[in-house]
């Protein structure tokens, strides 16, 4: 146990409580976005999917930046191969189950 | 009785089966028993101070333990319920229902209750002592993963009694567990548990992780890890990136059941297929979950009673990491029949066979690690060298049944029956008791009797071949998984009958291991040096059991199995350095906590809810969740300090000042 309470304090100095506060409202608005696009149906749906799929995306980035502090590290930065793996695997599900689920619907 | 009272009352508790009413019988009596035991020896305050309160990583272990000790009964008795079913053709010892029934909750516990619990327990038993650190980066999570993986338990086991019990198999694909084809509380059981100690796995995973990269003893670099904890970094990515895959599955699933919707149903656009993706999205990686710790045991038992460093350290480490990121591409095995096309077939079918090599690395290392040592066969050593026959049956028959267009005649029968108990008994299981049997002088002070380890040994080993090598031959024969019975005249009787013998002799073997963990905790030999194996890393350091603190002077670690060194070093006189180097200081640890106890309690209350479909259970049980989360965001006083006369006695007391 190092002390938790001074890295506690150590983040609180720089930023208070302003940056949670502002991602949380930021990501509550995408939300809303996203489900009031769909309650619409005004897009055609594969606009529909692209755009809300974008908005999950730029939700990806305010959880790594306003909450995870991904830029923020006095130390050698382990967490960019792990972000790396992360985002290879992230894709990776997308992009195979889109393939798999077309089952062979491709040419061949 | 009002006829809707009874009418409640038939559905609400599982009637019409003597065996279950003979778990009912059983179930109250162990409780009046155990509830009985505390009160006469006035054990309730010492229980809640002691256990269920506590954050201490190696007690967690130790319940992770015993948990999955008991549930491996619970698991196991299934087994031998279906295997007696199976012995004779046309039995008539279970009806078709009730083995739907129990097969389903065998696979979903020895899976989730037996097997995670198993590598949780040496993850929290052995990882903070062998990286030089007091407890896990976030102990008061760590309490929360147990108790939600412990209600969850709970919650799966409970359905066997009251509501009925889920009975889609242990993968539960829709439509057949949809709301159409599975009425009544039972699927939604399966899915609360698993949903529930899922939060918990995933909150170990991180909680590992984090561990290992931020709280690793000074000098203490990655490639200087033990190659057990190495194992649990891959183990713990794998549960980062796979669990949330069956959260959306689980979920979805229960929407659907639940409020209606259409995810997996052919109706309204929806795609059943998609759940058995997501699925085995997280399925395949889960058994590298299991796998891998079990080869950490592997590496770490080999080194150690073969009196030599492990062979190709750095090789070892690459491939732990190279199966960590295959293993993510190749789930697609699972449902090759399901025909998602040639092009995705032939992808899949190549990556799980690569994996095959890095597999392949590590078992040489192993052997040539024993090439010329001087090996001392105890019962660690004894799993281990009966998980190399094993895991090179089972790797070759996984690779057989990664050839795509051949699995379209074994898929689903008996074949892949005895090939994923081959590499989840020989594999994970075999390598949790040679943990276990390793580590056990580390959790209690003495060790479990060698000659009741070697029968128990001989009796699960055999019997496991016995049990498992005929069902190859039954597969190949065209009997299929998930029957509850087979007429005569196909030539399966003698197999079946065969195989059946071999699971009671497993039995025998588990009996032999419970024995001997009574037995030793009477006569078992008291371990005074904390080195009982003459071992390698730092964990041996310490003595046994470890005092609560772990190490009363943060060690410096300069190489590889500094343990190890040390010991040489010393022998020849070379250094008279000790691990202390530094004076004692106050150490910081935190505080215990009853809340995630009851954490775990709202989360069952949650889970037989939306079993029921009683939302004001849901309700209460979530409101109860954010308060308890609430009262500790504004708790501040949750450490405290060991005062430094108060270790100086403690060590003094283990004659080590
Ligand atoms: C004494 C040892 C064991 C015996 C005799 C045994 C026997 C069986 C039998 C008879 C079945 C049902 C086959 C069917 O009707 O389709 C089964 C299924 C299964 N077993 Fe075991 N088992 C043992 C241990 C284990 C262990 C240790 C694990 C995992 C760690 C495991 C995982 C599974 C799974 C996942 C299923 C599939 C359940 C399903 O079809 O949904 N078993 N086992
Ligand atoms: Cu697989």
């Amino acid at each position: 146990m190092s002390s938790p309470d001074e890295h506690m304090r150590s983040t609180h100095r720089e930023h208070g409580l302003g940056v949670p506060i502002a991602g949380f409202i930021l990501s509550i608005v995408l939300t809303i976005i996203a489900l009031w696009l769909d309650q619409q149906g005004a897009l055609p749906r594969d606009w529909l999917i692209t755009v809300v799929l974008g908005l999950a995306v730029i939700q990806i980035a305010i959880q790594l930046f306003f909450f995870m502090h991904v830029t923020e590290s006095d130390e050698r930065a382990w967490h960019i191969w792990l972000l790396a793996l992360g985002f290879l695997l992230v894709i990776t599900i997308v992009a195979y189950s889109m393939w798999i689920m077309t089952f062979g619907a491709e040419a061949y | 009785m009002p006829v809707d009272i009874k009418n409640f009352l038939t559905h609400f508790f599982v009637t019409g089966y003597p065996l279950i009413y003979g778990a009912d019988a059983s179930i109250i009596l162990a409780t009046v028993a155990i509830l009985f035991v505390l009160t006469y020896f006035k054990k309730w305050k010492w229980l809640w101070t002691e256990w269920l309160t506590t954050v201490d990583h190696k007690k967690i272990g130790i319940m992770y333990l015993i948990a999955a000790l008991l549930m491996m009964f619970r698991g196991g008795v299934d087994a031998i319920l279906m295997r007696t079913q199976l012995m004779l053709p046309n039995m008539h010892f279970l009806g078709p229902q009730h083995y739907n029934e129990i097969f389903t909750t065998h696979g979903t516990l020895m899976i989730l209750f037996v097997a995670m619990p198993f590598i949780f327990a040496l993850f929290n038993i052995v990882v903070p002592l062998q990286i030089g650190a007091r407890d896990v980066a976030f102990p008061y999570l760590n309490a929360i993963s147990f108790w939600l993986f412990f209600f969850a338990a709970l919650l799966l086991n409970l359905s066997f009694v009251i509501g009925g019990s889920p009975d889609a198999g242990w993968s539960s694909y829709p439509p057949l567990a949809g709301a159409e084809f599975d009425k009544g509380p039972g699927e939604n059981y399966y899915l609360l548990s698993l949903q529930i100690t899922g939060i918990g796995s995933m909150a170990t995973g991180i909680n590992f992780l984090v561990t290992i990269l931020k709280m690793r003893a000074p000098g203490l670099t990655l490639m200087r890890l033990p190659l057990f904890t190495w194992s649990v970094v891959g183990a713990c990515i794998l549960i980062i990136v796979s669990f949330p895959a069956l959260t959306a599955a689980l979920a979805l699933l229960l929407i659907d059941r639940v409020a209606g919707a259409h995810f997996f149903t052919m109706l309204a656009g929806g795609m059943p297929m998609m759940y058995v993706n997501l699925f085995w999205i997280w399925g395949h990686p889960e058994v590298y979950i299991v796998v891998l710790p079990a080869f950490g045991v592997f590496s770490e038992v080999v080194a150690t009673f073969s009196k030599k460093r492990i062979f190709g350290y750095t090789s070892m480490v690459a491939s732990i990491m190279v199966i960590t990121v295959i293993s993510y591409f190749v789930w697609v095995h699972h449902f090759f029949t399901m025909g998602a096309g040639p092009g995705v077939n032939s992808f899949f079918a190549l990556a799980t066979m690569a994996i095959a090599i890095p597999t392949g690395v590590k078992v040489f290392n192993w052997l040539f690690t024993m090439y010329r040592g001087r090996i001392r066969i105890t019962a660690p050593m004894l799993w281990t060298l009966g998980f190399i026959p094993n895991f090179a049956i089972g790797g070759a028959t996984g690779v057989l049944l990664a050839v795509a267009p051949a699995d379209y005649q074994y898929h689903n029968s008996y074949f892949l029956i005895a090939h994923f108990h081959q590499v989840l008994i020989g594999g994970t299981i075999y390598g949790m008791l040679a943990g276990m049997y390793y580590w056990w002088p580390k959790m209690f002070g003495h060790r479990l009797s060698e000659g009741l380890a070697k029968h128990a040994f001989w009796w699960f080993n055999l019997g496991f071949y016995i049990c498992f090598m005929p069902q190859y031959a039954l597969g190949l024969m065209g009997m299929t998984r998930r029957i509850y019975t087979y007429p005569k005249g196909l030539g399966w009787g003698p197999y079946n009958f065969i195989a059946t013998v071999g699971a009671y002799m497993m039995a025998i073997g588990f009996v032999l291991i419970v024995a001997n963990v009574v037995y030793s905790a009477f006569y078992g030999e008291r371990d005074t040096t904390g080195d009982i194996w003459d071992a390698r890393t730092l964990e041996w350091s310490l003595p046994s059991p470890a005092p609560h603190y772990n190490f009363a002077v943060i060690p410096h670690v300069d190489r590889r199995d500094a343990w190890w060194v040390m010991k040489q070093e010393r022998k020849e006189g070379k250094t008279t350095l000790d691990l202390q180097q530094e004076p004692i200081r106050p150490i910081h640890m935190p505080n215990n906590s009853g809340r995630p106890f009851i954490l775990g309690v709202c989360f069952f209350t949650v889970g037989f809810g939306f079993a029921f479909s009683w939302y004001a259970l849901v309700v209460l049980g979530f409101l109860a969740v954010a308060v308890l989360l609430l009262v500790r965001s504004f708790e501040y006083e949750d450490s405290h300090y060991i005062p430094v006369e108060e270790i100086k006695e403690t060590e003094a007391a283990y004659g080590r000042l």
